[in-house]
């Protein structure tokens, strides 16, 4: 597609045609979740319509239907991340499950007391707590990577902190509070120096531009199906084959095994053997609908767009008097954090969505960020590719409208 | 749904910018920490008590939004010189009508200006930016450490 216009496209999601306090519905809550197409609510819907039943477990057709269907999106994941083999793409609850995945298997089974995990300051708390919990059970060290005050981490600093005792690497490959774009492939390189494994808590940048996690190397990569404008409550791990091969299952259930008995259970192989019980498969069959959507529109005329939109968002923003960006990395993808002096976010949230307009006020599920920049929370618009320039005149003018009530 | 600045009226921002009795207390008989997790907001409520059981003194320090920072100011006001027991019963009331479940229009009510959060039932995500100091300074009362929202 070569002429990029998100007029035909915002038809494409039926949520945009609602109004809000009498207002049309300006989305700007895209980093905490996306907007559907119409083709991922079909996509969902047709499943329960037309071919509802379980999977990998009937020989009638409806089931013969369905495994199919959700067979087919694994590929398309695979094709997605251009991952080697479709067996390394396991799908799970969303982000925070995949990474809860790694943290207990691959931890359970190579990491012990006294051995290092390296995240950065800039995680969300889901690339936190699962490392937390798995140093309290183990007796393993978490460092963090500093970041900077343009919100970007300091190279140097990771450098440092790898050592023969680094054990594991995570981290965030775009920050949901402060879009930026981390230099993952570096990063990835130098912890390879090490022979350390590393996961990319990709949950903020699937839906900006292509992933390849060929190209970048990561060990690990997970991200969540709804902020990729699919269905919640589904996500992917992708994982190299002989570090999920050597992994032990993370839940027991059905699915999972190749035999059991009460003697000894054998387990199934990849990826089944981290599908424990039957699995969202609606939300599957809809997020294959959601990689179908993006790959038609494509990730070059989404990322020129949306950066064209962050430059014009970045320059109106800025001319409200006093408002201060949180982040302003030399690579950013299309998400603004801002807070106004003296006016506190939640007041700047309420009064906005009068106007029918849709920001995230509060500290993002990253609390360390906000610790690092020493405030309390911050106003987010995070954009998409059907956000107009319109809409970002909308919320500027709105800013005003706070200001002025709390002037 | 209202006008916006029937939730921001003057009197909201006027105590928002200058809250009355911010600070701690010296001499307190009682204090406790609130917090909500959802916001983040974050405030301290001591208050001295005398033998007779009534508040001699109150006040709040802390940050949050308009809300909770108005709120808790006029709540210093409104208890200050107050026996507990007046306090406990505006604290109902005060919650009953955040609740929608007293109407200070129609119902009799000892509110005073605290009757101005009346509409905030209208946005529900903001009923407990309004309630914190008010949670705060009654498991001070109890003698908690801390009140969360959660
Ligand atoms: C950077 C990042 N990582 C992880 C997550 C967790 O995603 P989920 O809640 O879908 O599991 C989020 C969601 O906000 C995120 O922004």
């Amino acid at each position: 597609m070569n002429t990029f216009d998100p007029k035909s496209i915002r038809s494409d999601f039926p949520v945009l045609s609602r109004r809000v306090n009498g207002r049309p519905l300006v989305y700007l809550d895209n980093a905490a979740t996306t907007l559907k197409p119409q083709t991922v609510i079909s996509a969902e819907m047709d499943y329960y319509q037309n071919f509802t039943s379980n999977i990998h477990r009937g020989v009638h057709t409806l089931s013969e239907e369905a495994t199919d269907r959700y067979e087919a999106v694994r590929e398309k994941a695979r094709a997605f991340l251009n991952a080697h083999r479709s067996e390394q793409v396991i799908f799970t609850k969303g982000a925070t499950e995949a990474i809860n995945l790694v943290a207990s298997a691959y931890g359970e089974a190579f990491l012990k007391a006294g051995d290092e995990i390296i995240i950065s300051e800039m995680e969300h708390h889901s690339n936190i707590v699962p490392w937390q919990l798995l140093c309290e059970r183990k007796g393993c060290v978490l460092k963090v990577a500093p970041m900077n005050d343009r919100g970007e981490i300091i190279f140097s600093e990771f450098q440092k902190l790898l050592n023969e005792k680094t054990r594991f690497v995570s981290l965030v490959y775009i920050s949901n509070s402060l879009g930026t774009i981390n230099p993952v492939k570096k990063l990835i390189k130098e912890a390879h120096k090490y022979e350390v494994p590393v996961l990319l808590d990709a949950a903020q940048a699937v839906n900006h531009f292509a992933v390849d996690v060929h190209d970048l190397n990561c060990d690990f990569l997970v991200f969540s199906g709804h902020k990729l404008f699919g269905p919640t409550g589904v996500g992917v791990l992708y994982g190299k084959k002989e570090l999920l091969e050597a992994m032990p299952p993370y839940q027991g259930g059905g699915d999972m095994i190749a035999s059991v008995t009460f003697k000894k259970t054998t387990f199934n192989t990849l990826p089944y053997k981290f599908e424990a019980g039957t699995p969202h498969i609606a939300g599957v069959i809809g997020l294959g609908a959601a990689l179908d959507y993006v790959k038609e529109i494509g990730f070059e005329a989404i990322s020129k767009y949306e950066q064209d939109l962050l430059e014009y968002g970045t320059e109106k923003l800025l001319t409200i008097d006093g408002l201060s960006l949180i982040g302003t990395a030399s690579q950013k993808a299309a998400i603004l954090s801002f807070t106004l002096p003296g006016i506190h976010p939640h007041d700047i949230g309420t009064i906005v969505n009068k106007e029918g307009i849709a920001i995230r006020t509060g500290h993002h599920c990253t609390q360390p960020v906000m610790a690092h920049f020493q405030i309390p929370a911050t106003s987010r618009a995070s954009l998409a590719f059907y956000n107009t320039y319109d809409e970002i005149d909308q919320l500027v003018s709105a800013l005003k409208t706070v200001k002025t009530i709390f002037a | 749904m209202p006008d916006i600045n029937e939730l921001y009226q003057q009197t909201i921002i006027e105590h928002h910018k200058k809250p009355r009795n911010f600070g701690k207390l010296e001499h307190y008989t009682h204090h406790a920490e609130g917090y909500n997790p959802l916001c983040g907001d974050h405030l301290h409520v001591y208050l001295r008590v005398g033998a007779d059981q009534i508040i001699q003194d109150v006040s709040f320090e802390g940050d949050g939004c308009a809300i909770s920072r108005s709120s808790a100011s006029l709540m210093t006001e409104s208890l200050k010189g107050k026996p507990l027991n007046t306090a406990k019963e505006l604290f109902n009331e005060f919650h009953d009508m955040l609740l929608k479940k007293l109407d200070p229009a129609k119902d009799p009510h000892h509110l005073g200006k605290l009757s101005i959060f009346a509409g905030i039932w209208q946005y529900p995500s903001r009923v407990k930016c309004a309630s914190l100091s008010w949670h705060t300074m009654t498991g001070a009362l109890e003698q908690k450490e801390s009140v969360s929202t959660e």
